[in-house]
């Protein structure tokens, strides 16, 4: 997939090789003859997806590809092809409607992302020039410009770090906007450029940057800088992910950095990232698709019926051919099979209607402007990093309201990702810290607790080996040399685990105090300060789960610490006391806190030759660098000495646990994936209130399985059992045996990898939900329900609409007689029923917001598309199908008279279609005025509008002789129709009979929710009392009983 | 829509009470305290609705006679035979005679009444032309396409008016007699033929075509008649504001009936000793028989009725009006009932 993804992407002539060769500022390296510009993209963004030529025709097409649209031009070509009852107008322009409609919509967002793009493109960057620092629009960087970027913006493209402001060549970096982790990594220049940090030094340097060719991993980056001094000699380094800076991360707490650009537009790994705007499609929409094919084959039927009864009927002379209505000799000689066929095809056009053609077009209003009120709301607004929320599209909104799992990371999502040291072990003695700062020299009376004492060096050495082993980096509020003494040191890390643990140190007496010329300095519990030379830091990673840093003390020793979590120390370690940590660590993890282990190793000189050849042969690679590096660490990183442990709070975040129950009560399931430790997890979901008291837990882990000999037959055993366990009480939940945490009602299942990976093969991935996504969720439930109940509706507008016309087909001889005058067909669907479905479901709250807010129950009502079911499908049919009979055959049933006027004078047809029309216009407002509950002024407005609009134009359409219509059918005939008593009183009556149905079954329900809320009301007073508590308590229980257990 | 970092930035929501969804609104909750009372009144105002309705009706008289001729059974069906597939049939004429017991009341409207007979048929229904209706003289020589087969006449003239509807304007005559007194002499009852269209109709729809030196005959010449009148469109009535397209029985003929089993406005009695209705006595309706209905299984029918403020006869409404009030009512007592039962299950619970 990435490949297809990069040869989409600027595929350039020149043959894709292993690696691409920048030179930094393009200036030719003297030592190689063979310059060969390579061509690369410009820094150019496209995320929109049409231009201003290619709109219309691409826009259309894809338009067309819907199914509604398309069926409506083969409606549209076969009325201006055949002779049909309705003219091509009828059905063309709502089509020309809809389409405009769309695509304005779908030009708009792209006109946004067009913006968005050259708010990128266009965005000011400066790069170094001849040893100027010249001005720039981002687009035009090229591959191999040297690019200076200050505090606090955004790199313009993918950047290797030449030098910074900072003497040690680092700076400062979020991916907020990339991976969604807003903590600072820190990023490091090659230390032969660290010192060129003017514009004029940086552009004396010649170097060639050899790298891979652009992937889209954002963690992954293999190159290689050679620097060609005045020697002419070239002097290798080896470039990593921590040399290059990205594209959209944000240059933090540094105030100028100098980088050569390597890849650039869309071959950054942002862009890579960047999966295109697939459409999607919801779960609504599918129902609506199967919908229409339900009503595609009802007018299939419908067209098949009257032609058959067609042919039948006109099988009497006279009543095929009657002296009064001849046919022309070209009729008479048209082959009886192609007539059948335009006959059908007549009907099909006459009857084409009772699919709304407008309807996608609500359907995609609704949605485009529901999800302004999304971004809109206050609610979803987070003051801390001032941001709303923010829709990216529009296609899934009511999908918010269908949400049936969901996937939530531990650290960060449901806790807040901000450590607290709590306590440590060493050699197997318990060290509890209270939180208050000491510089502490007496142990005695000191404010930490001892519960034991460990050997006084050891203790030195776990706390020295605190202050070690990071990669954590002063900042320092002043550039002041020597800040020893300033009492703010601000401690910058890419974990927060590390700061908390030095600063833990702190707490015991050692306090790091920085990085100086490669030395690491720290004030020991006498305030005398100790310089370690650090020789390597072997970085953490998620495969190793461990970083180890190899230091040279100011006696010369070489020492290795190295911490991690506890199955990737404890097989490393020679130790004999590993059980008595153990026991600490596993009690920590129980209590919910983050644990690691802490070991070191003594290296003999002559073993760190090697190690260090080792290294750095390592990171010169070019190939497979990732596989050479834990090659090596692994080797080093053994026969370690465990000294102890610590316990690192996280805490949870606030409303962590309401959010979960809330979720819980909605029927969702919560999936928690997590990279901690079992006993962790578990106490942090119980602690959540993910797993409750009367949880029964399904565990499928080692710990589980061990316990027999053959593993895979215990695991095989204990699916099977749990598997019965839940088809007992769910029959169909069978699903939930599959992956990680699952919480079903009163099973909760707990799968760690090693076990998930005997099951299904391969590593558990985690994919990570956002927490306040979650949120959002249960809020959108209105709107979800509102979109729902749309579509059955409108449909069944079409269908009594189009109801009358059938039948009328009986009482004219099958000959596709229309019953409505063209502009009404035309009208109807865009302009007299559109506007008020809308304003419904854009504004309809049927159940407050606070309601819908406290009780999460709501939620499980509308999940798995409740509204959109047969049911209320068939129930809005049917009443349709009442509803268009009524219409018809009151009209009919009226006209069985000489005159409705008391002039004596006669209606024809036109006022027969007229009558029903206006009927149904009213009937099908008024029922949506009927299931409205929440009127705003838009609601009386729009509703009343229509009805008013419908009324004037009618007057409007009669009152005129149109120059360009062949037929003046309608002329005066509303007015003429409203000058009838009768038909006035008609009008009313069918209305009423219309609305019957709809008003008796809102008032049986109305008089049943009333007693239900009463009975609910009385329920829940007393429910609350003993419900409401007991969220807290249980919270702290987990935390505090079970640490106190011991 | 956008995955630029620098765009992202989005701002405070405004705090208005339309972004936050929280407009003010009203709520109306169609409890059974609103509904109830509605039901009973809606129920009893329809069901007086429906006496008004019912009664006037019953107070409509209509007369009818079915002259079709078919099977001997009354002296049209000599015309019936002598019409019987000959086209055009030969002119004749043959009588309807009643007696009026009891005055009749008027305003008395004289209709005649096709079955059968399909003026909503999408192919007649389309063959007119409305502009050559209206009077434009290239309308009048170019009819349209529609028109077709009544188009263009055999020697390929214009026809005027031309298509299927015009072509088969309905050409019987009525005349009414009256014998005040047994053996008496049968008095002329006159017809008002005027104001039997529609306003609109006869007076802005359809329009003749400007006179040529101020005759009608002129303006049409180079038309045809269609093929089934016996005059040309100029010669339907002597009286020029009724002549040509303005003819008012043309014009009734041209608004086309919903449904194959029509009435039509022949006339209205209002004249003279008329004006009250008819005065009992015995009538001869003269019947000049020229439109073939057998052809097709039509039927022929004269009608008399009188109208009232709702029209003619139409049981139809009065009887839906008093359906729909009873059953409002009745759906009131129910929900009544329900009502009572529910109130009465809370009352229990919450003891």
């Amino acid at each position: 997939m990435f490949r297809r993804s990069l040869n989409r992407f600027c595929a350039g002539e020149e043959k894709r090789v292993g690696t691409r060769t920048v030179f930094v500022g393009n200036h030719s390296v003297s030592g190689t003859e063979a310059y060969v510009a390579q061509r690369f993209c410009d820094n150019r963004i496209v995320s929109s997806k049409y231009t201003l030529w290619n709109f219309l025709p691409k826009n259309l097409f894809e338009q067309f590809r819907r199914i509604a649209n398309f069926y409506f031009l083969i409606i549209f070509l076969v009325q201006v092809t055949v002779d049909t009852p309705t003219s091509p107008v009828t059905s063309g322009l709502p089509l020309f409607f809809v389409i405009t409609v769309t695509a304005i919509k779908q030009g708009y967002e792209d006109w946004l992302r067009h913006r968005a793009d050259n708010e990128v493109n266009k965005s000011t960057v400066y790069i170094i020039e001849n040893a100027k620092r010249v001005r720039k629009e981002s687009e035009k960087i090229k591959v191999g410009d040297v690019v200076e970027v200050q505090a606090d913006e955004t790199f313009p493209c993918d950047l290797i770090l030449l030098s910074s402001c900072t003497t040690d060549g680092t700076c400062y970096v979020t991916t907020a906007s990339l991976d969604g982790e807003s903590n600072c990594k820190i990023h490091y220049a090659v230390r032969d450029t660290i010192a060129l940090c003017t514009a004029e030094s940086i552009d004396t340097l010649r170097a060639a940057i050899e790298c891979e060719q652009p992937q889209p991993d954002l963690y992954k980056f293999v190159g290689r800088i050679n620097i060609y001094s005045n020697s002419l000699e070239a002097v290798a380094r080896s470039l990593g992910p921590e040399n290059l800076l990205l594209k959209g991360a944000t240059l933090k707490n540094t105030e100028k950095i100098y980088g050569v650009a390597v890849y650039t537009g869309m071959e950054t790994k942002m862009a890579l990232n960047y999966q295109g705007k697939s459409q999607k499609r919801s779960a609504v929409e599918k129902s609506i698709n199967a919908f229409l094919i339900v009503y595609l084959f009802i007018l299939l039927t419908k067209a098949a019926v009257c032609t058959t009864l067609k042919y039948v009927w006109q099988s009497t002379p006279y009543n095929d051919e009657p002296w009064y209505n001849q046919k022309t000799q070209k009729e008479r000689e048209t082959l009886k099979v192609l007539k059948m066929f335009t006959d059908f095809l007549s009907f099909m056009v006459l009857f084409n209607f009772i699919i709304p053609v407008s309807m996608y077009v609500t359907v995609e209003m609704q949605k485009f402007l529901g999800s302004f009120f999304i971004s809109w709301d206050k609610d979803f607004y987070d003051e801390e990093i001032n941001e709303g929320a923010l829709v990216n599209t529009s296609d899934l909104n009511e999908e918010l309201g269908q949400v049936d799992y969901v996937f939530t990371d531990k650290t960060g999502t449901l806790t807040e990702n901000s450590m607290e040291f709590i306590e440590c072990c060493i050699d197997g003695h318990k060290y509890k810290g209270v939180t208050q700062e000491v510089d502490g020299l007496s142990q005695t009376d000191g404010p930490l607790t001892y519960f034991d004492k460990a050997d006084k060096n050891r203790e030195e050495l776990f706390l020295r080996a605190l202050c070690l082993c990071h990669t954590v980096e002063i900042k320092t509020n002043d550039a002041v040399d020597g800040a020893t003494e300033s009492a703010e040191l601000t401690y910058i890390s890419s974990s927060p685990d590390e700061i908390a643990l030095v600063k833990g140190a702190k707490k015991y007496g050692f306090t790091f105090l920085g990085n100086r010329n490669g030395h690491m300095r720290v004030e020991n519990q006498r305030k005398e300060i100790e310089e370690y030379e650090l020789l390597h830091t072997l970085n953490f990673d998620a495969v190793r789960r461990r970083m180890s840093v190899i230091v040279k003390t100011q006696e010369g020793d070489i020492l290795l610490f190295c911490k991690g979590a506890d199955s990737a120390v404890f097989p490393r370690v020679q130790n004999h006391e590993i059980e008595l940590t153990k026991v600490h660590v596993e009690r920590n993890a129980m209590d919910g806190y983050r644990t690691l282990c802490v070991a070191f190793k003594e290296i003999a000189p002559d073993d760190y030759e090697r190690i260090n050849r080792q290294l750095i042969e390592a990171k010169m690679a070019l190939q497979d660098r990732e596989e050479k590096m834990e090659k090596v660490f692994d080797d080093i990183e053994t026969n370690m000495n465990l000294i102890g442990a610590t316990a690192v709070e996280d805490k949870l975040q606030d409303q962590a646990a309401e959010t979960i129950e809330a979720l819980h009560a909605a029927g969702l399931k919560v999936w928690v994936l997590t990279g901690d430790k079992m006993e962790t997890a578990k106490s942090t979901c119980y602690a959540c209130r993910l797993f409750q008291t009367n949880t029964e837990l399904l565990e499928l882990t080692t710990k589980t399985i061990e316990e027999s000999e053959r593993k895979e037959d215990r695991l095989h055993e204990l699916l099977i059992e749990y598997r019965k366990k839940l088809l007992h009480e769910f029959p169909k939940s069978t699903r939930s045996l599959k992956k990680a945490w699952t919480e079903h009602q009163e099973y909760g299942l707990i799968i760690d990898g090693s076990t998930l990976s005997l099951i299904l093969n391969s590593s558990q991935d985690s994919s990570s939900n956002n927490y306040k996504s979650i949120f959002l969720q249960i809020c959108m439930k209105c709107t979800a329900v509102l979109c729902c109940r749309m579509a059955p509706l409108q449909k069944a507008q079409n269908l009594c609409f189009i109801l009358p016309q059938f039948l009328y087909q009986f009482f004219c001889g099958f000959s596709q007689q229309p019953l409505y005058d063209a502009a009404y067909l035309t009208m109807y669907n865009i302009c007299f029923t559109s506007l008020p479905i809308l304003a419904y479901s854009l504004l309809e709250q049927h159940i407050n917001i606070d309601t819908l807010t406290s009780d999460p129950r709501l939620y499980m009502k509308i999940s798995g598309n409740a509204m959109l079911q047969l049911g209320p499908f068939l129930y809005w049919t049917f009443l349709a199908a009442f509803e268009g009979t009524v219409f018809f055959f009151g009209t009919y049933f009226l006209f069985q008279t000489a005159s409705l006027e008391e002039n004596g004078k006669v209606y024809g047809n036109w006022t027969f279609g007229t009558i029903v029309f206006t009927v149904l216009v009213f009937t099908v407002t008024l029922k949506l005025a009927l299931d409205t509950r929440f009127w705003t002024w838009i609601n009386h407005f729009v509703i009343w509008g229509s009805l008013a609009f419908y009324v004037f134009f009618s007057f409007f359409w009669g009152g005129i002789i149109w120059p360009f219509l062949k037929q003046q059918r309608m002329y005066f005939v509303f007015a003429q129709m409203l000058s009838s008593v009768s038909t006035w009183l008609a009008i009313i009556l069918l209305i009423f009979i219309s609305l019957f149905p709809e008003i008796l079954l809102i008032v049986l329900k109305n008089v049943r929710r009333r007693s239900a809320r009463r009975n609910l009301s009385c329920r829940r007073a007393s429910d609350s009392l003993s419900a409401r508590p007991s969220v807290r308590p249980l919270l702290l229980r987990t935390f505090s009983d079970e640490s106190n257990v011991l | 829509m956008t995955w630029s970092a620098t765009a992202r930035g989005a701002h405070q929501p405004d705090n208005t009470a339309f972004t936050q969804q929280r407009l003010p609104a009203w709520q109306p909750l169609l409890s059974a305290s609103i509904a109830l009372p509605l039901f009973f009144c809606a129920g009893l105002a329809f069901i007086g609705l429906g006496l008004g309705l019912y009664y006037s009706s019953n107070g409509i008289k209509e007369l009818e006679y079915d002259y079709t001729g078919d099977s001997g059974t009354s002296n049209c069906s000599v015309c019936a035979e002598a019409g019987q597939g000959r086209a055009p049939p030969p002119p004749c004429s043959c009588a309807w005679s009643f007696s009026l017991p009891e005055l009749f009341q008027g305003p008395v409207y004289l209709y005649y009444e096709l079955t059968n007979f399909y003026q909503n048929n999408r192919r007649y229904g389309v063959s007119r032309d409305d502009e050559q209706l209206s009077g434009l003289p290239s309308a009048l020589r170019h009819p349209v396409n529609e028109c077709a087969p009544y188009q263009l006449s055999a020697a390929g003239l214009p026809i005027a008016p031309c298509g299927a509807i015009a072509n088969s304007l309905f050409n019987d005559s009525f005349s009414l007699w009256h014998q005040r007194l047994p053996g008496g002499l049968y008095v002329e009852v006159p017809l008002d033929r005027s104001g039997i269209a529609w306003w609109t109709d006869y007076h802005v729809k359809f329009r003749n075509p400007p006179l040529v030196n101020g005759s009608l005959a002129l303006a049409f010449q180079g038309t045809a008649p269609p093929p089934n009148w016996r005059r040309p469109v100029y010669e339907l009535s002597p009286d020029p504001n009724n002549t040509g397209f303005i003819n008012q029985d043309f014009v009734v003929w041209m608004r086309t009936a919903a449904l194959p089993m029509f009435r039509k406005l022949y006339a209205r009695i209002r004249q003279g000793n008329y004006s009250a209705g008819l005065p009992r006595g015995a009538y001869r309706v003269n019947i000049t028989y020229n439109y073939p209905v057998r052809a097709f299984g039509g039927h022929k029918l004269l009608i008399f009725s009188s109208i009232s403020w709702m029209g003619g006869k139409n049981p139809f409404l009065g009887i839906a009006y008093l359906v729909v009030g009873s059953l409002c009512i009745l759906t009131g007592f129910v929900m009544l009932i329900v009502y009572i039962r529910y109130q009465d299950q809370d009352d229990d619970d919450e003891e």
